[in-house]
């Protein structure tokens, strides 16, 4: 179903001041070009995609054509074509979440939520759309929410954290900070400017521990290190 | 010694991301160490070890640190670059994200020694865009390790230098392959780059650059605190150390462990609690959907680079994907298939076609809608995808149908016979018969 075109008015403008975060993202790098991946991340940290805009202010900062800008956007799925909603919600239906029960998950928030792959909610809470593996399998089935994790999820559980996202009061993430950032702070971070949040939660879910749980219950350690081979200090603790 | 968390071990601290987590247990000694040794010296020292690459291909680390060229002239003379390979996409795989979660500090300080031994001035953590809270947490190490002196200018009082970036993609499995992930470092698409010229000579913006995998740098601080015979004295004859292997699907207690190389499927299932209760393994991947699916009969099969290739499959990212036998194999090989076709990159026609037509066969399979003979096409077409597509991509787009066909034709067929699928996919859910569940539909 084609959506209608972007209200744009709705969208904030993009400023000297991300210029200027422009500028200091390609000063980071030994060739500006390496910049355009995490400049279209800032892009969509103010305007939620990459917008026509958008493309301009990056060519015109590397000297790109806009052809050129809007070849590599819309190589890359992360970058969207229209706004996100604030709470971007992807459901993983790669085979293994698929099968443990990502399908269903992502079945029931299509018609929870009365839209479809890639689109957004008419208030511009929600986008939806289903991803592929996102390297968190042992916590099947996986949600993510603006990139956050939302482990080992039912279809109730992922009505109830959209419901959550309506209401304007979302749960935090399973390993991921105290406070759900927006998509748009979330880019931000994407784009190389780093938010402060990953000293918060914890340093490893449930599933990531389990091998290291046993392995001490079993008393199981690796060899510790030679004496000879490490004069500056004692070998690890058993 | 059956386990042997090294890179694990302290990822139960609630602070072992942090900093002061990481230096409580002898952070940042190594690259003390690392720095007081030649360079060559530390290439050796990885090579004796038997390091090989951990994300996928197995490519001994040593030997392809000692291929950046050296010396004032020619390429040598040009800067050197190492690159992270964190983009961990392959269906399956799971560790390395869990990884720079728990203990970003370990990834920077093996940067800064691998950079050191390849003279690299400059370093980059190229990580997928999707996992922002790792995103956020590699951000940080960078920045303390910076402050603390393990980074930037004259490193320990040492007079070598460093600089490194955490690089966030934008949603492209390909990005993993290297030369793909060096051209979307380089603000690209990311596609593959002919070779040769390898990126060990003209890698990024065309100068010397190694591409390591996560696991595989953060693994030489421990080398060289241990030692290459400590670290040899792990695994099998050719493939030595310690690994992480990723545990999902239908088992009790899917996650990490970390095991010397070598170990067996039906061991880690063993000490694991096994299949979920009632059930019995019908096939897995040993190291993503890339690499060819086993059964049970090879539960034996000691999980290093030679014996699984020796099956016929590959070790590949040691993601052990287990599916029990509610699982239907043609809904398996059909959604990996949509994967690879999704992510093709377009720039050779046996993938870019050949996966789009295996899609269609596959649906039509699935449904019941198609006959014997399409089997067969879907056979031929994976003959002409394999060993001619311009990168592993293809390759691996062929693995779960050949091997699928191979190990379940019988499966295949019963959907044409019986007019569709026969099982249902509510039994294979993590959830089946869970009523606080809310299945709807
Ligand atoms: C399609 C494709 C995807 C890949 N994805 C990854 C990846 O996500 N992470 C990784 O380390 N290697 C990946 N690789 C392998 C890399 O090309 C390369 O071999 C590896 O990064 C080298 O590091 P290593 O020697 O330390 O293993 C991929 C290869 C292909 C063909
Ligand atoms: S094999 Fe596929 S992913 Fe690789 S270059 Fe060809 S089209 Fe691109
Ligand atoms: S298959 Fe869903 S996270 Fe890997």
């Amino acid at each position: 179903m084609p959506q209608a075109p972007v209200d744009t008015s709705k969208v904030p403008p993009l400023t000297e001041q991300t210029r200027a975060e422009a500028r200091e993202i390609i000063a980071r790098y030994p060739r500006s070009r390496s910049a355009l991946l995490p400049m279209l991340h800032l892009v969509q940290s103010v305007q939620g995609y990459v917008s026509p805009d958008g493309i301009r202010l990056c060519s015109e900062e590397l000297g790109l054509t806009k052809a050129e800008v809007g070849a590599v956007a819309t190589f890359y799925t992360m970058y969207r074509r229209r706004p996100a909603g604030t709470y971007h919600v992807g459901v993983c239906t790669n085979t293994l979440c698929a099968v443990l029960g990502g399908d269903a998950i992502f079945a029931s928030l299509k018609e929870h939520l009365g839209l479809g792959h890639n689109e957004t909610s008419d208030d511009g809470t929600i986008s939806l759309e289903h991803l592929e593996c996102n390297a968190a399998c042992d916590y099947a089935p996986v949600v993510m929410v603006n990139w956050e994790f939302y482990d080992d999820q039912t279809p109730q559980s992922a009505r109830d954290l959209v419901d959550a996202l309506h209401a304007g009061n979302p749960p935090a993430p399973t390993r991921g900070p105290s406070r759900l950032a927006t998509f748009k702070e979330v880019s931000r971070v994407l784009a190389g400017f780093n938010d402060g949040l990953g000293q918060e939660g914890p340093a490893a879910g449930p599933a990531t521990l389990v091998g290291l749980e046993i392995a001490k219950q079993r008393g199981d350690t690796a060899p510790p290190y030679p004496a000879s081979a490490s004069p500056t200090q004692t070998p690890e603790e058993p | 010694m059956v386990f042997t968390p090294v890179l694990s071990a302290h990822w139960d601290e609630p602070d072992s991301f942090t900093i002061d987590g990481y230096t409580r247990h002898c952070g940042y000694e190594a690259l003390t160490k690392a720095l007081a040794m030649q360079p060559d010296d530390l290439i050796s020292l990885v090579k004796d070890s038997g390091l090989r690459g951990r994300g996928g291909a197995g490519f001994p680390t040593g030997m392809k640190w000692g291929f950046i060229p050296q010396g004032p002239e020619g390429q040598g003379a040009k800067s050197h670059y190492l690159v992270v390979n964190a983009d961990e996409s392959e269906p399956g795989t799971c560790k390395d994200v869990p990884f720079m979660m728990a203990n970003p500090h370990a990834l920077v300080e093996g940067v800064a020694i691998a950079s050191y031994a390849i003279r690299a001035n400059h370093a980059f953590i190229y990580v997928r865009g999707e996992v922002v809270h790792v995103i956020r947490r590699l951000q940080e190490a960078v920045q303390q390790a910076y402050a603390a002196g393990h980074l930037g200018k004259n490193i320990h009082g040492s007079g070598y230098d460093l600089e490194v970036l955490v690089h966030a993609g934008a949603g492209a499995y390909i990005c993993g392959e290297e030369t793909a992930l060096l051209d979307s470092l380089e603000g690209y698409r990311g596609q593959p780059r002919l070779r040769p010229p390898f990126p060990a000579t003209h890698g990024l913006y065309a100068s010397p650059t190694v591409v390591n995998n996560v696991e595989s740098i953060a693994s030489v601080p421990s080398i060289v605190l241990g030692g290459a015979e400590w670290f040899a004295s792990m695994g099998t004859e050719k493939s030595k150390g310690y690994t992480l292997y990723s545990l999902s699907g239908h088992v009790t207690k899917p996650g990490q462990y970390e095991a010397p190389l070598g170990i067996t499927l039906r061991q880690l299932l063993e000490l694991s609690g096994g299949m979920r209760e009632g059930r019995t393994l019908k096939f897995w991947t040993p190291g993503g959907s890339s690499t060819p699916l086993l059964t049970a009969d090879h539960l034996d099969v000691p999980l290093d680079y030679e014996a699984v290739s020796a099956v016929g499959s590959m070790l590949g990212t040691k993601a052990l994907q287990c599916f029990d036998d509610t699982t239907c194999v043609v809904r398996a090989v059909l959604r990996w298939t949509e994967f690879y076709a999704h992510e093709s990159c377009g720039k050779c026609t046996p993938c870019r076609e050949g996966t789009y037509w295996m899609v269609q066969i596959l649906e039509r399979l699935e449904a019941g809608d198609a006959t014997e003979a399409d089997i067969d096409t879907l056979l031929d077409t994976c003959d002409n995808i394999f060993g001619r597509s311009f990168c592993a991509l293809g390759d691996g787009a062929t693995s779960p149908i050949v091997s699928g066909v191979q190990l379940f034709r019988d499966e295949f067929t019963q959907h044409l016979t019986s007019g569709g699928c026969p099982f249902d996919p509510a039994a294979s859910t993590v959830f089946a018969g869970v009523s606080s569940a809310g299945v709807t539909a």
